[in-house]
């Protein structure tokens, strides 16, 4: 019923969109200048000076964890499939419990920049931090391709470019690679100039541009079915051509395959895997984690989470509206039209409801030109905040702590800091062009299940566990790691399937997509075997300590 | 601020770990956070395995072209409000004091 991007409105879309993608640059890096002049050391670079509130932190943090993946990307699954993206948006929610009871609050009494404070706080230095910065830099650079990928098919698609046609002189092809180092050195320079206060603050608009953005979108969508939640599902089936199918789990996740019932049982097991990895997985993502040094005390840290659960709750909730708004209101073939994997059914659904409200073909491609720089915002502000983690990993853990034993300045290792955000930004740049047009969607799931299979067991044996020791830590985070990645690329997800990374490829065995199932299991085993199995006697001293500490919060940084 | 441990604090941080009332705040959180955790976990890992296996209950109808399905999800978003909401005053109230007097202990213990 919408045609995308009729000829006479593709050049006014382009416009706005590019306009308003502008002005969000121009803002964003204004306010990134502002914090480079309130970042004077290595407290306010890595922490934001721990300065933020409860609530800005938790705003942050939604705007650091609602990524493309989950705005377009549940959007889009909900629109096609029906009911299982809410599968996906259920798990990245749940899993904040994990954060908010187990994680949050003692690590930032006890930690300091990284992850790695934690964990190495009562072992051998150099093991535990190397393995933490080899874990970090691993799980960022996993996320960020998988950001970086997707922005570039993106923007060639919000543009409108289709094969054959050009805009400002580039080819689809061309916008894609334009894109993706254009993404790249605004994501450096958020970084290294304005550091952990400037990507905050980038992560801070983000987040309120889009829950304004979708909530609008959700109450449009709602008005069109009079509030009527049934006649909404009703007609999203209908629409759908999946029929009632629709709103039952199992269209994609978990598939029953007539006459396999092998395959039948590897789908469930599969969706059983992906469950485990996505409620596991946040509170290992170094890139949530060091958010909570952004604040100035415990108390501060609980309450981001619990803004952060309402934040992100409420969006997920939203994008259930969007999702089968879109399959109602533009209808699934419409969506697989302009792009098979529907991660264009938000912003089609935003110029259905833009002609249906604001009236014609100008209203429609200005409400899609809002929703697109939206969507660019949100991906601008995930990768800044994936580049600083895994270069104050680099800087703090390896470079200050592994490197140098300890004995450098604060104002070097920032130095460090900012040199390793240049060279984490130029290898993600590079990695995009290769990728760019491969199915790296896996990346994201992948990057979950290694956070909750080396970094979460590593961290709550350090809380919880007195006897835990270095080769514990160790062999948890390679533990998690190496089994986490070994599986998934002998899964179908690399090669050997019609939409593998490889398809022409086959070198698959590993019948699962998701590899959690096992690699979780294995990760914990790892730590309690290689606890178990060292001379090494746990260090009771330092254990009281950090016990102490992460309780109470005394000598909190 | 004072961010580096000398000897004598890590003396007295062994002292107040084996206090009573340090027993007592370590006894305070576990009591909440371990048996939550298991009940929010099974709750989701029933949630997905109903999803993945018991395709005809989530299919049923309860109003209109509302299915038990969704009413399953909607829940695990309220159990999780609540879950956060819980744990906040739980925190506030109970923990929080015991953790600020512990904390000035150590703290001006360190000082002497």
């Amino acid at each position: 019923m919408t045609t995308y991007l009729a000829a006479a409105s593709t050049a006014t879309i382009r416009g706005i969109t590019l306009s308003l993608f502008l002005v969000f640059v121009i803002v964003t890096l204004a306010i990134t200048v502002w914090a480079s002049r309130q970042t004077r050391d290595a407290t306010d670079f890595y922490a934001g000076g721990r300065s933020f509130s409860g609530f800005q932190n938790g705003m942050a943090i939604g705007g650091d964890y609602m990524s493309a993946a989950s705005f377009l990307g549940i959007a889009g699954i909900i629109a096609l499939n029906g009911y299982d993206g809410f599968l996906y948006s259920i798990g990245f929610l749940v899993a904040w419990l994990v954060a908010l009871l187990l994680v949050a609050e003692l690590l930032r009494n006890s930690g300091k920049y990284t992850m790695a404070d934690v964990l190495a706080f009562r072992m051998r230095q150099a093991p535990v931090r190397t393995a933490a910065a080899v874990s970090t830099v691993t799980v960022s650079i996993f996320y960020l391709l998988a950001q970086m990928v997707g922005a570039g098919a993106l923007m060639a698609l919000l543009l409108g470019i289709k094969p054959g046609q050009t805009f400002l002189g580039m080819d689809a092809n061309t916008a894609k690679v334009a894109t993706i180092i254009l993404i790249g050195a605004l994501m450096i320079t958020y970084v290294t100039v304005g550091g952990m206060k400037g990507t905050t603050y980038v992560q801070i608009v983000k987040a309120f541009l889009l829950m304004i953005g979708a909530f609008v979108m959700t109450v449009l969508v709602l008005a069109a079915f009079k509030f009527n939640l049934s006649s909404l599902l009703g007609e999203a089936a209908a629409e759908s051509g999946k029929g009632t199918n629709f709103l039952n789990p199992g269209t994609v996740y978990g598939k029953e395959v007539a006459g396999d019932s092998l395959q039948t049982f590897y789908n469930k097991i599969d969706l059983l895997s992906l469950g485990i990895a996505l409620v596991l997985g946040t509170a290992g993502l170094p890139h949530i984690l060091i958010r909570f040094y952004t604040v100035p005390n415990s108390k501060a840290a609980r309450k981001s989470v619990v803004w952060a659960i309402g934040i992100i709750g409420t969006f997920y909730l939203m994008t259930l509206a969007l999702g089968f708004g879109a399959a109602a209101l533009v209808g699934g073939e419409a969506i697989k039209a302009q792009n098979p994997g529907g991660n264009t059914a938000a912003p089609q659904l935003a110029q259905a409801l833009g002609e249906r409200y604001l009236g014609g073909d100008i209203g429609g491609a200005t409400f899609l030109a809002v929703i697109a720089a939206v969507a660019f915002a949100t991906i601008l502000a995930v990768v800044a905040g994936l580049t600083l983690a895994s270069s104050s990993s680099l800087s703090h853990d390896f470079y200050a702590n592994v490197v140098k034993k300890g004995q450098t300045s604060e104002r070097q290792e920032v130095v460090v800091a900012r040199i390793s955000a240049f060279a984490i930004g130029a290898v993600s740049i590079v990695l995009g062009i290769w990728a760019k047009d491969l199915n790296v969607a896996f990346l994201v799931a992948l990057a979950f299940a290694v956070a909750a299979s080396g970094n979460l067991p590593a961290i709550l044996y350090s809380l919880f566990w007195r006897r835990f020791n270095t080769s514990g830590a160790v062999w948890a985070i390679y533990g998690g790691l190496i089994s986490a990645v070994t599986l998934v690329f002998f899964s179908p997800v690399v090669s050997g399937a019609a939409n593998s990374m490889f398809p022409k490829q086959d070198w698959q065995w590993f019948p699962l997509s998701n590899p959690g199932i096992i690699s979780i299991p294995l990760g914990f085993l790892c730590g309690w075997l290689g606890t178990v199995l060292s001379r090494e006697p746990a260090d009771e001293e330092k254990y009281a300590e950090l016990e102490v500490r992460a309780l109470t919060g005394a000598g909190a940084h | 601020m004072s961010t580096e441990t000398s000897p004598a604090r890590t003396g007295s941080y062994t002292e107040v770990q084996q206090s009573p009332e340090f027993s007592a705040l370590r006894r305070a959180l576990r009591s909440f956070v371990f048996p939550m955790t298991v009940a929010f976990f099974s709750w989701y890992a029933l949630y997905v395995v109903l999803s993945a296996y018991a395709r005809d209950f989530m299919a049923t109808k309860v109003v209109g072209n509302i299915n038990i399905a969704l009413v399953f999800g909607l829940l695990q978003f309220v159990s999780t409000f609540l879950i956060a909401w819980w744990y906040e005053r739980y925190a506030t109230r109970r923990l929080e004091p015991e953790a600020d007097r512990l904390r000035d202990k150590v703290e001006n213990g360190a000082a002497q």
